[in-house]
């Protein structure tokens, strides 16, 4: 039952992934009435050196005293590197909070490492074992090559997201439109993602006066596979739950793909045709990740 | 007394036929007599109105203590005839005069002192903000002020009810005749549509202007027939104060997101059809729904038949797109609708009796299908405060917001569910300035609640498959963020009564209590 409970959370959707500093209260409190599917709660660059205590202390208290309405809470930690992240991790865990993203990964001891130190706190707070997920981001040249490793890391990983500002600077380029700066590193963490078995989200898009050059990105995110794209001012979700919003036609084919799936399974056949197409039981996490899509964008009612 | 939004009305000020307030359309078919002023003639050819300076204007009149003079406010916080015409009743020695004025606000300040020195003793205002504000709600003001909406201040002048001695309109332009326009000059306003029912109610009517035209300065918003005098002075305003830059569409999400919900709401009504009439107040949200409403009627292939209210660019934009067929304009707010009105052959200037007196049997307000407006409380009755701040004190203008809201078919209130500490959603605002009544919908960046009054909106509502809240519940989140706000503590002594549009008494507004630790 448990572990069922794990699962769900570990696949939610998660189009969007809002980041909001945990530096300010005011913008924490409201951050979920925009809908984005989950918040991350910034402890790490966008909170000042000498602010990380009011930080947390603010962070607790949002995650103790405010309902979220469902929408997910991550907190985003300080490095490893740093004095601060395990104060971040025992504050994230009592506070509540639904996972924790762990900066710049680059390898896969550093989730078993946050891993560690969030089983302890879980046992500190008297949180429910296994209940805080983590997800991990990849930042450098290092983190992408071993994000196989990272992704197999731990049962608790739901996903991994490249994030852009660091990954540019290590590879001493800049962004461009097309993306070309990032082409390997978001391949290359797709391809370990799908292959563990976990999501992946696309890095941040900062030019907020740029909705067409964003509108082009998640574009492209979508064609590559990405689940979503973290997110950094609440204009960006409309943007993001409109272009991963299915077409009627792939609702419609979604419906009839699970439907023959579990008739067919009833019946105990395991390969079939829908409209002249071979199907089998690998089909059905798309399709039913398309309804899912489609619920959430108000235009699935169904059961399924 | 009680009235019917549950306030009570001390009986010491159901005087002189006035009454408690018992509904919106409690007074419908009342008879009444238009007040006519006592005019001087101006037989004489080729003689000259224009006066040396406002002093003389003032003499000239005849004003004394005890009279009561009226101004606009379309200068708005670039004004400068109040000031200016106060500082010589003030300086002539005069005592005990009523401002009879559409609006006041921070740019009046130094009147504020008059109040303390017994100068002015009276002030019937639409509006009040600033040092005004805080004065009377000290208790420095003698005699309690009287709060109007725009519509319920021309249905007082024209009912005789407020008697204006000396009306001082400034002008943008005038000809020495009189003929005094919003148009042209330094201080170009756009309409003079406040002071319309001024010129044509007061007993003795003086233009003060900083750019004299040649004669005639036509068409006039003023017309000569009712001017005694002109003033010509050096500035009349700051232009950069009385029209801002072109109104920008707010960029904050919270904002897009309410008008979001704004003109979804409306499009799920039976009203959001070709023809439609809207009015939207100025503030962010307000003005936002405009580019929420502009796909919505381009995929309907539907056009808004009129647009009234303050005037902004969104407006003019709608126009000029042909989404919009005409304007009919009381106030600018700023450039571009200033601009449009001296331009576009579809952009009318009405008075404001025409915008909203609801006893002249041709308020544009009573045909307005939507109107969309803020509010700084409101509480679970829907009734709506746009008047007193959280600490009680006077700080804001209910306008035209009573009359839209009482005249429109879908009257949507937009705010915050929170403003800082203070939970804008209440068990009951501290005044009321637009009763529940007239208030259909709300909509906060928390949730939508529709009164229950409207089962039609609800179903409407439902059917659109756009998520309600109870108001009640909205409250109840309000104050489980900011906590349950402590009562406001007041003297006994009622420092300003706040009228419904139809002249009863709404509520009172009663002398703080100095907050002590």
């Amino acid at each position: 039952m448990k572990n069922d409970r794990r699962a769900e959370a570990k696949n939610r959707l998660r189009r969007t992934m809002m980041f909001v500093s945990a530096q300010q209260p005011g913008l924490m409190k409201d951050a979920w009435i925009y809908r984005p599917d989950s918040i991350i709660f910034d402890l790490e660059d966008a909170v000042a050196e000498n602010q990380k205590d009011s930080a947390r202390f603010s962070l607790y208290h949002i995650l103790q005293a405010v309902d979220c309405g469902g929408v997910e809470r991550i907190v985003r930690i300080n490095g490893l590197d740093t004095p601060h992240w395990r104060e971040d991790v025992r504050v994230s865990v009592a506070g509540g909070a639904d996972g924790i993203r762990i900066a710049k990964c680059e390898k896969a001891s550093d989730v078993q490492e946050v891993e560690a130190a969030v089983e302890a706190a879980e046992k500190e707070f008297s949180t429910e074992p296994g209940r805080t997920l983590l997800m991990a981001a990849i930042e450098s040249p290092r983190g992408v090559l071993n994000a196989s490793a990272i992704c197999e890391a731990s049962e608790r990983l739901f996903g991994a997201a490249i994030s852009g500002g660091d990954f540019r600077k290590c590879m001493q380029t800049r962004y461009y439109p097309d993306g070309v700066e990032m082409a390997a590193a978001r391949g290359n963490l797709l391809l370990a993602a799908r292959a563990a078995g976990v999501q992946c989200f696309d890095t941040v898009f900062t030019d907020l006066g740029d909705m067409e050059g964003f509108r082009a990105e998640v574009l492209m995110n979508k064609k590559m596979g990405f689940d979503g794209k973290s997110i950094i001012n609440p204009r960006q979700i409309q943007p993001v739950h409109e272009i991963f919003t299915p077409a009627p036609e792939e609702i419609r084919q979604a419906e009839k793909i699970v439907r023959a799936i579990r008739e067919n399974a009833d019946k105990g056949i395991g390969v079939f045709t829908v409209d002249g197409k071979m199907l089998d039981i690998a089909f059905l996490p798309g399709a039913v990740r398309t309804l899912a899509l489609a619920r959430a964008s108000g235009l699935y009612e169904g059961e399924l | 007394m009680k009235n019917a939004v549950g306030r009570e009305i001390p009986d010491e000020l159901l005087v002189d036929g006035r009454e408690v307030y018992r509904g919106n359309n409690a007074l419908d078919g009342k008879e009444y007599v238009k007040a006519g002023p006592k005019v001087r003639s101006f037989v004489k050819p080729q003689e000259s109105k224009v006066l040396e300076n406002i002093r003389e204007a003032i003499v000239r009149c005849g004003l004394r203590d005890g009279m009561t003079v009226s101004f606009h406010h379309h200068f708005r916080d670039g004004d400068y005839i109040i000031n200016k015409v106060m500082a010589e009743v003030a300086a002539l020695g005069m005592r005990n005069i009523t401002i009879a004025a559409s609006s006041v606000g921070t740019a009046h300040d130094p009147v504020a002192k008059m109040i303390e020195d017994g100068v002015v003793t009276g002030l019937q205002t639409s509006g009040i903000r600033g040092g005004m504000g805080e004065a009377v709600s000290w208790g420095k003001l003698s005699t309690p002020a009287i709060l109007r909406s725009h519509g319920g201040r021309v249905r007082a002048i024209e009912s005789g009810e407020v008697h204006i001695d000396v009306a001082f309109i400034g002008a943008p332009t005038s000809d020495e005749y009189g003929n005094a326009r919003g148009r042209g000059g330094k201080s170009d306003c756009g309409v003079l549509s406040y002071a319309m029912v001024d010129a044509k109610y007061a007993d003795k009517v003086v233009v003060i202007t900083d750019t004299l035209a040649p004669f005639p300065n036509f068409p006039p918003s003023i017309e000569a027939v009712d001017v005694d005098y002109v003033v010509v002075i050096d500035e009349i305003g700051n232009p950069k104060k009385i029209a801002s830059q072109a109104a920008r569409f707010s960029q904050d999400p919270r904002d897009l997101m309410m008008a979001e919900s704004c003109a979804r709401i409306m499009a799920a009504t039976p009203w959001f059809r070709d023809g439609y009439s809207f009015q939207a107040g100025a503030g962010g949200p307000s003005l936002a729904v405009y580019r929420f409403l502009e796909p919505l009627m381009r995929e309907r292939g539907i056009t808004m038949q009129w647009a009234i209210g303050g005037i902004t660019q969104p407006t003019v934009d709608l126009l000029n797109r042909g989404l919009l067929r005409c304007i009919v304009d009381a106030q600018d707010f700023d450039i571009g609708a200033v601009q449009s009105v001296h331009t576009h052959p579809a952009h009318y200037e009405i008075s404001t009796s025409q915008y909203a007196n609801p006893m002249n049997k041709g308020a544009f307000v009573n045909k307005l299908d939507f109107v969309v407006l803020g509010a700084l409380e409101i509480d679970t009755g829907f009734n709506v405060n746009v008047v007193t701040g959280s600490d009680g004190i006077l700080r804001g203008a209910p306008g035209g917001h009573p009359d839209a809201a009482a005249g429109a078919k879908c009257s949507i209130i937009v705010t915050p569910l929170v403003r800082g500490r203070i939970p804008t959603v209440c068990d009951r605002v501290v005044t009321v300035t637009t009763p529940g009544e007239s208030v259909d919908v709300l909509v906060t960046d928390y949730g939508i609640a529709v009164n229950p009054r409207r089962p039609d909106l609800i179903d409407a509502m439902k059917e659109a498959k756009i998520r309600l809240s109870t108001v009640e519940e909205l409250k109840d989140r309000a104050y489980s963020i900011v906590g349950a706000p402590d009562d406001i503590e007041f003297y006994d002594r009622v420092v300003a009564v706040v009228e419904a549009r139809d002249g009863t008494l709404l509520d009172v507004v009663r002398q703080v209590k100095p907050y002590e630790l």
